[in-house]
């Protein structure tokens, strides 16, 4: 394993609708699977990746039931990084903007999401090794 | 020398605004800084060959290094071997290691 780094990450793409989410997920997952801290700052539409009622459904369009269509959750893929870091011994450190969560209701994250404010992000950067910032259209 | 890692998620066919990475890539090159740019999602597209392929084979007759994600080729059906000269398949994992290593990162 690499030494290990704290790096920083902005986004504020919701679920299922940009690939840039996509991208923010895969991006994490090698980042833990590398042995790096990971910081997160959810703002916009983003604090809705760790939304904890998230639920798979069936794809009746494809006469599929809810097991059979095995859908993704953004909130188990974030808990299950979450999960790895705490097993490896690092840090991974999710912050949904809470004016952003007020505005949408989307208060009931998964355990493990911090509420904060754009001061969380320039104190995680500050503090980080290295931050991208996924900055949408 | 600082190093860039400048990643381009957007298409020519669909955005007007590829040329920002392309110039801030070769204003660095002349800068005397390392660049690479790390082609993402939809920023594949121009890495097969097409209209727009010209201006990403003259970025790395520049020197400017250019990978293309190997997950958004297999997603979009561009096979490694038929990428347009100087640009090669990569893991998503380069802009982990450059982050880890320092390099100065740019999303656009």
């Amino acid at each position: 394993m690499s030494e290990t780094k704290t790096l920083t990450f902005a986004v504020m793409d919701p679920p299922y609708e940009t690939a840039r989410s996509t991208t923010l997920l895969r991006l994490l997952d090698i980042a833990v699977r590398r042995g790096h801290n990971v910081n997160v700052f959810a703002y916009e539409g983003a604090v809705y990746l760790p939304f904890a009622l998230q639920k798979p459904h069936p794809n009746p369009a494809h006469g599929r039931n809810a097991i059979e269509e095995g859908h993704l959750l953004p909130k188990d893929l974030i808990a299950a990084m979450m999960a790895a870091a705490e097993n490896a011994g690092t840090k991974f450190d999710w912050v949904n903007c809470g004016m952003c969560v007020d505005e949408r209701g989307a208060d009931q994250a998964i355990a493990g999401v911090r509420r904060g404010s754009p001061a969380d992000l320039l104190k995680m950067a500050q503090e980080s090794d290295n931050t991208l910032v996924i900055g949408t259209r | 020398m600082s190093r860039y890692l400048l990643i381009e998620s957007r298409d020519p066919f669909d955005s007007p605004d590829t040329s920002f990475i392309q110039n801030l890539s070769r204003e660095l090159m002349q800068g005397g800084h390392e660049v690479t740019v790390f082609l993402v999602q939809n920023g594949v597209l121009p890495a097969r060959p097409c209209v727009h392929s010209a201006a990403l084979t003259s970025l790395a007759q520049a020197g400017v290094t250019i990978l293309a994600d190997d997950f958004s080729l297999r997603e979009r059906g561009i096979a490694p071997d038929v990428l347009v000269q100087g640009v090669r398949a990569a893991a998503l994992d380069v802009v982990i290691d450059a982050m880890a290593g320092g390099a100065k990162t740019i999303w656009h």
